[in-house]
């Protein structure tokens, strides 16, 4: 089934709000947030300290103890997820001919991105930076003098 | 005999080729951020298990990978920019070309930054 492209001539209906301006609008929008997000992400997590070396448990734990460093990561997980997802749309539009695979495609994009969504987001929500039974030195310090 | 096609604004040059970069940078972001959402969820399963996967990422092999990673995700962040001045900027059109020299001297820039001091964290004694 070949993809049926609109005359130009033909004006867009008033009715239904056109969602594929606003995904442009948010890609830019996005664009723009996920760079201070994702630069200050590498910037912490890559550049100070050990760099690659000084991420574990216990420095997840650290940095998530801290509720400003939580709403950074969800926020950047919310963003780049459907930024990245939304790009990938575009290309499945570009590249796919056939109607169903292109609409197969979208419908698995979007199933990952949501399920992606709300497992990050759990996970960074119930969150326990001290969890029984692990050994201590795995645990960040601020799990110290605490006992299980 | 056929001749060369008449040069364009976009095709060969430019345009295109920061496009195309923008696309592959794109998606290879996208895989490493599923992949990266799924690491980091092990926290909530098992911090042995956690550091475990997490120190793959240590080694000399994904070390490198990191690089690229980084590099990608400077030239995408930055032509972003370049884009979204191309979109709204009045005279964003005529200054694309500079524009896209100024990402990739900047992206460059960024980089050497990164660049030893990552390398000295993967092969640097520890």
């Amino acid at each position: 089934m070949s993809v049926i492209i609109e005359q130009p001539k033909s004006p867009r209906s008033r009715k239904a709000a056109n969602w594929e301006k606003r995904g442009w609008m948010y890609m830019r929008v996005s664009g723009v947030l996920l760079i201070v997000l994702i630069f200050g992400h590498l910037f912490v997590n890559l550049f100070t300290g050990e760099g690659i070396h000084q991420i574990d448990f216990a420095f997840v734990g650290g940095k998530w103890s801290n509720p400003f460093w939580k709403v950074w990561d969800v926020t950047m997980l919310w963003l780049a997820l459907i930024h990245g997802t939304n790009g990938m749309r575009t290309l499945v539009n570009d590249y796919t001919d056939r109607e169903g695979l292109r609409k197969t495609l979208n419908w698995l994009l979007w199933i990952v991105c949501g399920a992606l969504i709300v497992l990050g987001t759990l996970v960074a929500t119930t969150f326990d930076p001290c969890p029984a039974g692990t050994p201590v030195n795995l645990l960040p310090a601020l799990c110290n003098g605490l006992t299980h | 005999m056929p001749s060369k096609p008449a040069g364009t604004l976009y095709r060969g040059k430019v345009g295109m080729w920061s496009w195309v970069l923008h696309r592959i940078t794109g998606v290879a972001i996208f895989f490493f951020l599923l992949v990266h959402i799924m690491d980091t969820a092990l926290v909530r399963i098992d911090p042995a298990a956690y550091n475990g996967v997490i120190g793959t990422y240590k080694t000399p092999i994904i070390g490198l990978g990191e690089l690229g990673l980084v590099a990608a995700i400077l030239f995408h962040a930055l032509n972003g920019i370049r884009v979204i001045l191309i979109d709204f900027w009045r005279k964003g059109a005529k200054y694309q070309n500079v524009m896209f020299w100024i990402v990739v001297g900047l992206a460059a820039l960024l980089f050497l930054g990164f660049a030893p001091r990552h390398l000295m964290n993967v092969f640097g004694a520890h």
